[in-house]
């Protein structure tokens, strides 16, 4: 029996296939097997022999299974260390390519912005960018011939020469907003209005088309003093500095009364500004209490109502806190701007999560 | 607006420095622009002695000088002809920096001998041109600082010269008076009593005026005039040269520098006519058209009708408020002068200087409005000062019109003005500010001053209060969320959708672009546009001439200059408006991408190909879907012309509701817009997307069945003008209860199939609900299938 053992073991280990394992495994422990014949056999022995073989044909058995098991699995073990071997690729070129998408820099400060407005409860508004000449102008205290008209480089559309209204313009500012929310809405109300605005002026830090954001507040007890507050705290959130300080200076536009515009303290060092440090003033915005008469031209009692509305350029902003240099380069499409001033795609700003990375 | 600090203190009273003085000014609404202050350029210069000057041993033209200054006595090489001994000089010590060459005096050897600093002459400083020599002092101290020294003998050359930004309302702050009025109600010093004058007239004016009777209304007011006789016109006094030069005008003759001098000290634009070239009376009228005038810029000007002038005998001699005629204008030779003071509409004067194109001092001030009521003090004036450095003998001051009555009041609501400004202002200081600033107070009604046109109304008291109590100190106040709690979404629908199309977008890999609203005819009439409709009448340029009909041509055009730049494969996208008429609400938003070139780089991978018009339908259906629109649409053809006619499909819910268009762009298109193809776009349109039904966030169940699907292939030869479209919808209407899905696996075009014919297979998946499909109920389906489809298509099943 120790022979037989011997053999088949010695066999197994020396198999260098699956096919002479199975051939082994027949010959041993297959039905007519050696080892399988010799099991038979026991019925004819004798009680007591049969005590003594019966345990040690058994054992022969699962230790010559356990044995080919083993060898089977080693010789799969085996031939997957092959193919593995052969599999070996050069991981160091390049992946599939994706294109990879940017977010433009005025959308992405638009976000910002009403982002930040959203939680001071400023809906968001938007209008025709071709505006009536009402709109733009009288209603907001522009009469024709006031000389603020003439300095805003308007651009008129066309007019038929059988049609005698004054030609529409493309809004100078995205203020004509206001008025149309305030018609359509009343008050109280808050909202933000940011779009595209035109001016006929193209030189090294203007272009005919740029964006705007304006801000309106209307209520029973606005004051000025809530204004500077709103535009402080906008400042810090949008800039991320919480140093930032603003200062006020009486000015003039026809729709608001008191009017100031809006510096903030900035400081410029090897071209590179800093905003809340340094001796600097930097313009950033102009504001102001809403004129009674362009309350009026909302339909809004100015005895009962009152409020702020300010205004600044989103692309401006945009430049100053993403240290964007040229205006110009904004609407140029020029891919390798857009991937180096875009933004990711899922980099969607929120008061929770951070504006900016 | 430009004035210098001595102009300023001829009207205030005052101990500030210039820096205190621009700080006020700014943060009351006068911007200070710039600031240009002699002295403080010039502060480290003193006065010094030359001891001695002895000639150079090694040079012939300089001199070895020994020079007492504050720090003792110093030797210093010197080049100028007039350094000797005995005269006071301006001294550089080293370390002061000397404007006019750019240049730190250092210590240095002039041809072996030490020099501690040199000597300087005007130009060095840059007072004047002067550079004969260095200066000789006629006298001052050794060590008295040279700024010092001029402050006292030759004030003009260290006046600082403030320049200020007037917003259109401040008409006042263009005279310097204005300008100290409100620097006294600021409390930066006290007002000097402003000058008067009444010269008794010797004769009747010989020279008559006339206003129309058409022109009193919206064209001239009053008209005051005054001969002086017997004059002699010349260079005007050196301290009001000074003044005009400081300012940056040219000093002309004394004549024209009074009237200059007007215009800047009260805001008080003036005319004076050479009496002896104006033939017969001045008429005030309107024109009738197509006159001229040659004006004092030696332009000729060609009126239109309507237009305010004044006319002797011999026709127009003078554009009224605005700039006068050249024929008539004095000169050195003049000695009989007609002086002008006249109120003009300020709507006409902008109407009429905007059509002729003139921008004069004149113009400026009297379209943004002057004191009326000053007119007749400002004739006396003008006559005094013109006596004063002319001589001559003046006539009675004749009048055309009135002087126009402008008088108003407002009430003062001190509790208003709190609440507006949202600062505490007590009464008695805001009617302090009120009367320091002209207005008189009665009860609570402020009686508006003359010279403040832009004061209509009870709102503008209120900001008269506020700058003046000084915005730079109001004080932020929290303003309270309009509702207590979490704020509620702000976005409507259509932003949210759109927000959601960018950042899509922008995740398929389109980079986002902001091109203008406005593009070139040519282009705009290739997508549908550049009609008169949605023309600009004053365009910037050819380039930018119409609105944009589409968003497509600007993103070709972006792509066009990519190209240029050697950028090839290209993914551009844009959400914006698109204008379909030149009416307000003519306009709206599309989103629209375009891919050029390959969808990537050659690469190893093999990955690299042209793109087509599945990707452009691939993103088309992602970003529609991101915006919330049905899956279930139709995909009609015959869109607009610039995509290739046979390769492009439009997204319809229904033959009229279009949710976008994708395809290949037009080749023509590409060769126009010069942009090399392949270029696949598609744009969409969010607004067009129908607006969900339900309001609640509930998903609803989910309902999934346990029992086994089963897929099944079918393979039909068809025409290949038969789209998969219809064999899909065909199949899936074979039992709406058990199938699932239907998807299109092959195309095969040709081969054995032969001409005009093509293979599509599919694959059909049934999922059964109540119980387990068993083979005939397949072979049931199946045959369903083959039949709908062979009749919707007229096709056969592939054997």
């Amino acid at each position: 029996m120790d022979d037989l053992r011997d053999k088949y073991l010695a066999a197994i280990a020396n198999a260098g296939d699956e096919s002479t394992l199975e051939d082994l495994r027949v010959q041993a422990v297959g039905k007519k097997g050696e080892i399988s014949l010799k099991m038979r056999e026991l019925g004819k022995m004798t009680p007591e022999e049969r005590q003594i073989m019966g345990p040690k044909l058994n054992a022969l058995k699962d230790e010559i299974n356990s044995a080919l098991a083993a060898k089977k699995q080693a010789l799969s073990d085996a031939a997957l260390d092959e193919r593995l071997r052969a599999e070996w690729l050069d991981v160091t070129l390049p992946a599939r390519g994706r294109r990879m998408g940017t977010i433009h820099p005025v959308s992405q400060v638009t976000e910002e912005v009403t982002a930040i407005f959203a939680d001071m409860g400023f809906a968001v508004a938007e209008g025709p960018q071709v505006e009536s000449d009402w709109h733009n102008f009288d209603a907001l205290n522009i009469p024709g011939h006031h000389p603020a008209r003439a300095e805003m480089d308007t651009f008129y559309m066309h007019r038929a020469a059988d049609d005698d209204r004054p030609p529409h313009v493309l809004r100078t500012h995205t203020s004509p907003v206001q008025i149309r929310s305030m018609e359509a809405q009343g008050a109280p109300i808050r909202v933000i209005c940011p779009g595209r605005v035109y001016r006929a002026d193209y030189d090294q830090t203007h272009t005919p088309m740029f964006h705007q954001v304006e801000g309106l507040a209307i209520d029973k007890d606005i004051s000025m003093a809530n204004l500077k507050w709103v535009l402080e705290e906008f400042c810090r959130a949008f800039f991320e500095v919480d140093g930032v300080e603003l200062r006020f200076r009486a000015s003039h536009f026809p729709f608001t009364e008191p009017s100031a515009e809006v510096d903030i303290r900035c400081s410029w060092a090897d071209g590179t500004l800093k905003i809340g440090e340094g001796d600097d003033w930097l313009e950033i915005l102009g504001s102001g209490m809403v004129h009674p008469k362009v309350l009026m031209a909302g339909d809004i009692d100015p005895a009962a109502w009152q409020g702020f509305a300010f205004g600044m350029g989103i692309d401006r902003i945009a430049m100053l806190k993403y240290g964007i240099p040229d205006l110009r380069a904004f609407f140029d499409s020029d891919l390798r701007w857009l991937r180096h001033y875009g933004f990711a795609s899922l980099d969607q700003p929120t008061l929770h999560g951070g504006l900016s990375r | 607006m430009k004035f210098t600090l001595s102009w300023l203190k001829d009207h205030l009273e005052t101990e500030a420095s210039v820096a205190e003085i621009a700080e006020a000014l700014t943060d009351l609404g006068l911007e200070v622009e710039e600031i240009s202050n002699p002295a403080e350029r010039l502060s480290e210069f003193t006065i010094g002695k030359v001891v001695s000057a002895e000639k150079h041993p090694d040079a012939d033209k300089l001199k070895v000088c020994q020079v007492e200054t504050d720090e003792g006595q110093t030797q210093i090489i010197c080049g100028a002809p007039n350094a000797r001994e005995g005269i006071t000089v301006v001294v550089a010590k080293p370390g002061v920096y000397v404007p006019g060459i750019d240049t730190t005096i250092g210590v240095g050897k002039i041809r072996g001998i030490e020099s501690y600093g040199m000597m300087a002459s005007e130009r060095e400083m840059e007072l004047s041109e002067e550079h004969d020599g260095i200066i000789e002092l006629p006298s001052g101290e050794v060590g008295e600082r040279f700024t010092d020294w001029l402050a006292v003998h030759d004030p003009a050359k260290v006046d600082p010269v403030i320049e200020i930004a007037i917003t259109p309302n401040r008409p006042d702050a263009l005279g310097v008076r204005g300008i100290a009025l409100d620097l006294a109600a600021r409390g930066l010093g006290t007002m000097k009593p402003a000058p008067e004058a009444q010269v008794e007239g010797q004769f009747p004016c010989p020279i008559a005026v006339t206003i129309d009777e058409d022109t009193r209304e919206g064209g001239c007011e009053v008209f005051a005039g005054r001969l002086i006789r017997g004059i002699k016109n010349g260079p005007s006094p050196e301290w009001l040269q000074d003044r005009l030069r400081a300012i940056g005008l040219r000093p002309i003759s004394a004549l024209v520098d009074v009237t200059n001098f007007f215009t800047f000290d009260r805001n008080r634009p003036l005319h004076v006519f050479d009496a002896d070239k104006v033939t017969g009376d001045l008429r005030v009228h309107r024109t009738t058209g197509g006159e001229t005038l040659m004006g004092l810029d030696e332009k000729e000007y060609t009126f239109g009708p309507g237009q305010v002038v004044i006319s002797d005998d011999t026709g127009v001699e003078s554009i009224g408020g605005i700039m006068g005629g050249l024929s008539t204008g004095c000169t050195d030779e003049t000695t009989n002068v007609f002086l002008e003071a006249a109120v003009w509409d300020h709507v006409q004067i902008a109407t009429t200087g905007r059509a002729l194109k003139i921008n004069s001092d004149a113009r400026y001030r009297n379209e943004r409005g002057i004191d009326p009521a000053f007119n007749m003090q400002a004739i006396e004036l003008a006559t005094q000062m013109i006596l004063d450095l002319c001589g001559g003998e003046p006539s009675e001051v004749i009048i055309a019109g009135e002087v126009p009555d402008v008088s108003r009041a407002y009430r003062l609501d001190p509790a208003r003005v709190q609440s507006l400004v949202g600062m505490d202002i007590p009464e008695a200081e805001q009617r302090q500010t009120l009367t320091a600033l002209g207005f008189r107070l009665e009860g609570d009604m402020a009686h508006v001053p003359s010279w403040r046109p832009d004061v209509m109304g009870e709102a503008d008291l209120v900001e008269e209060v506020a700058r003046v109590a000084s915005l730079t100190k109001l004080e932020g106040k929290p303003l309270a969320r309009g509702q207590v709690g979490v704020p509620k979404p702000i976005l409507s629908p259509m932003q949210r959708r759109e927000q959601a199309a960018r950042r899509t977008t922008a995740a398929l890999g389109y980079n986002e672009c902001v091109t203008y609203s406005f593009i070139d005819q040519a282009s705009a009439a290739r997508f549908g546009g550049g009609g008169d409709a949605t023309m600009l009448a004053n365009p910037i340029s050819s380039e930018m001439s119409h609105m944009r009909p589409d968003l497509l041509p600007g993103l070709l055009q972006a792509a066009a200059r990519n190209q240029a730049r050697g950028m090839s494969d290209l993914a551009l996208f844009e959400v914006g408006h698109a204008f379909e008429g030149g009416e307000p609400e003519q306009q709206h938003v599309q989103v629209t991408g375009l891919l050029v070139g390959r969808n990537g780089p050659k690469d190893v991978h093999g990955a690299s190909r042209p793109v087509d018009l599945y990707d452009a339908k691939a993103d088309a259906e992602a970003i529609l879907s991101a915006m919330g629109a049905p899956v279930k649409v139709q995909i009609l053809r015959d869109g607009p012309e610039w995509f290739h006619p046979g390769r492009h499909g439009r997204i319809c819910l229904g033959p009229k509701k279009v949710l976008g268009i994708f395809g290949e762009l037009h080749p023509r298109v590409l060769e126009q817009m010069d942009v090399k193809g392949p270029a696949v776009a598609f744009t969409l349109f969010p607004a067009e997307i129908p607006l969900p039904r339900k309001k609640s966030a509930s998903r609803g169940a989910m309902t999934v069945s346990d029992l086994q699907a089963v897929e099944r292939d079918f393979a039909f030869v068809v025409d290949t003008q038969v789209e998969a479209l219809t064999l899909v919808n065909a199949a899936a209407g074979a039992d709406k209860a058990l199938i699932e899905d239907v998807r299109v696996f092959d195309e095969f075009i040709g081969g054995s199939l032969g001409e005009g014919k093509k293979s599509l297979a599919v694959t059909v998946r049934l999922q059964p609900t109540d119980t387990t499909l068993k083979e005939a109920d397949i072979d049931e389906v199946s045959k369903k299938i083959v039949e709908k489809v062979e009749k919707a298509t007229g096709g056969t099943l592939r054997g």
